[in-house]
């Protein structure tokens, strides 16, 4: 009785774990061959039948593909450009949120109307007169494109910080009022750190934005020193595609940690995703 | 109303009235203030790059040389262009694969889910661990998967007797390897489908089952018309998505959309123009094109939403 969807009967039940468990074997076993195939000597690799567990397991694949491309290289402009943009909303986008949730003021309705009527502009339309403005600013071929606009806000983080604040009680404010805050106070002292969990859901959203965009590093950077991850690994499969162990060690090195990371935070990941879906 | 009948009113009164009307000016001073950042990018980085995409696309521009004002000339062209008419056909192809197939499958998963069994937050790690990979990653990845000499996929294949196909090298077989591969980054939406289950009210199931509806007719009649809001909110979006769709066959295929043109997306297409021959105006014109199309596709599923899209009223 404590669940709708609850099968009594012990057939049901393992029926549904054969069919997660079929499933669930076709979403893991990418990852797992991946895995698999970057632990390999190169003599490994085109065997027939393939081999899940490789005879000597070889973890110098690792070092090896640091080597082989410029990994700090690429590691650093990423991570440089993710945390910058990172920064860039967290910066921007909750105190425009507080503004449009919590202070009455004229136009701010018109301003929540077009954030979410800008939402629905596909990039690609922007994008050509974006990149034409970074160009005459001679920014085209650094980084700055890439994360300048976060500071200027984004309309999905606004419209979801909004939402955050709306569902704050209002007698916080007035409280803080009363004993003589100013406004900058009362938005950075009290209601920002209310909202920590919405805004460690936008930190994601746009981290892992960053870390795994291509288009962008493609539009605006042409020097190798200035790949991404992204980009890097895509030319060394143009340049090496038949070295597996190689790309499938690099692959692993680029994914796991975003793993990692969301075993750490999978509340907010969890969190973000479904607001996004539902609410 | 202080100012409709000053003489009646106390001057505390007063005092407080004028003093509450400055906190109100000071107070919307603020709230201007704290939006300016993105007044600015919503000008800055939204409103004008639009107006000057659609100016833009009546245009002949290089970037290197002033735009030219052409009129439809690159509408006409579009409609000439057969590459453009094969990038369109293609996207919508995938479009009309990989969203219906994403919800079905989906929502299947999340039905089993919601069941309640053992393992339930197991099986959704593994099936949220792909939409982590990065779509460069997950180009890679099947790449080697579905190699046509020493891929898994078709040493599966072999095993239970089906000749495997070239996959990415065939015409035939390229978009549906690509549909593939884009279901393989589900897990979000199926994350969310199941959030959407989970608030499905019990009193709802009870009623039913003392009406004696048994669990399929309570999964029809309950469970799916109460997450059809979720199921319209991620038609939408997966559509939109699937219409930009861009990382994937570019990367795969190097920018060419080969095997002949079967991998030609139309947002590539728009990249190659506008960053490969620096046709800016062109470019411009096919992303109107696209943005028109994501306009009325979403318009006409808001539409129907009416026949299908059932919301609890809210109290």
């Amino acid at each position: 009785m404590t669940n709708a969807g609850k099968i009594g009967r012990p057939l049901g039940r393992a029926l549904a774990h054969i069919f997660l468990i079929g499933v669930g074997a076709f979403f893991m076993s990418p990852f797992l061959w991946m895995v698999s195939t970057s632990l390999k000597a190169d003599d490994e690799l085109f065997l027939w039948p393939p081999k899940w567990i490789p005879s000597t397991i070889l973890w110098s694949n690792y070092p090896d593909a640091i080597e082989y491309i410029p990994f700090f290289t690429y590691l650093g402009n990423s991570l440089l450009i993710a945390l910058l943009a990172t920064a860039g909303v967290l910066v921007s986008c909750p105190i425009v949120g507080y503004s449009l949730a919590r202070i009455p003021w004229r136009g701010s309705k018109a301003l929540f109307a077009a954030t979410l009527a800008v939402m629905m502009i596909p990039g690609q339309v922007t994008m050509i007169p974006i990149f034409i403005t970074f160009k005459h600013l001679g920014w085209v071929n650094t980084s700055i494109p890439l994360w300048l606009p976060a500071f200027f806000g984004a309309p999905f983080y606004i419209f979801l910080l909004r939402q955050f604040f709306m569902g704050l009680p209002k007698e916080l404010e007035d409280a803080a009022r009363i004993d003589g805050a100013g406004e900058f106070r009362i938005y950075a002292g009290i209601m920002l750190p209310l909202c920590r969990p919405a805004l460690l859901t936008v930190a994601l959203f746009q981290f892992m934005g960053s870390w795994t965009d291509y288009q962008g590093p493609l539009i605006y950077l042409s020097e190798e020193s200035q790949y991404t991850m992204m980009l890097g690994v895509a030319a060394f499969r143009l340049q090496h595609g038949a070295e597996w162990q190689m790309m499938m060690a690099t692959l692993v090195m680029i994914t796991v940690p975003v793993i990692l990371l969301y075993f750490f935070v999978q509340k907010a990941f969890i969190r973000g995703i479904t607001f996004t879906g539902i609410k | 109303m202080a100012d409709a009948h000053p003489a009646a009113v106390r001057p505390s009164a007063a005092t407080k009235a004028s003093r509450k009307s400055k906190f109100e000016t000071r107070l919307r001073r603020f709230g201007v203030l704290f939006a300016l950042p993105w007044i600015v990018g919503l000008l800055l980085f939204n409103l004008y790059p639009l107006v000057a995409s659609l100016y833009y696309s009546f245009t002949n521009y290089s970037i290197l040389e002033p735009a030219e004002w052409v009129g439809l000339d690159n509408y006409r062209m579009l409609l000439e262009d057969g590459t453009f008419r094969i990038s369109l056909y293609n996207t919508l192809y995938f479009t009309l694969f990989f969203v219906p197939l994403s919800i079905v499958i989906g929502v299947g998963i999340a039905l089993v889910l919601n069941l309640k069994i053992r393992g339930q937050s197991i099986y959704r790690t593994l099936f949220f661990i792909p939409s982590l990979v990065p779509p460069v990653a997950t180009t890679i990845i099947w790449l080697w998967l579905l190699n046509p000499q020493f891929g898994l996929v078709n040493y599966w294949l072999e095993k239970v007797g089906i000749p495997g196909p070239a996959w990415l090298g065939s015409e035939a077989w390229s978009k549906p390897s690509l549909v593939l591969m884009s279901l393989w980054g589900i897990g979000q939406s199926i994350v969310i489908y199941l959030a959407g289950l989970q608030d499905v009210p019990q009193d709802y199931y009870d009623a039913a089952e003392v009406d004696g509806a048994g669990p399929l007719l309570r999964m029809w009649h309950i469970t799916l018309p109460l997450i059809t809001p979720v199921i319209f909110f991620n038609l939408i979006m997966g559509m939109i998505g699937a219409l930009q769709n861009f990382t994937l066959p570019y990367t795969l295929t190097n920018g060419k959309g080969s095997p002949a043109n079967s991998m030609m997306f139309l947002v590539m297409y728009l990249y190659i123009n506008g960053f490969g021959y620096l046709k800016m105006g062109y470019a411009s014109a096919m992303a109107w094109v696209l943005f028109l199309i994501v306009i009325t596709l979403t318009a006409i599923l808001f539409a129907t939403q009416k026949r299908w899209v059932f919301y609890q009223g809210k109290e």
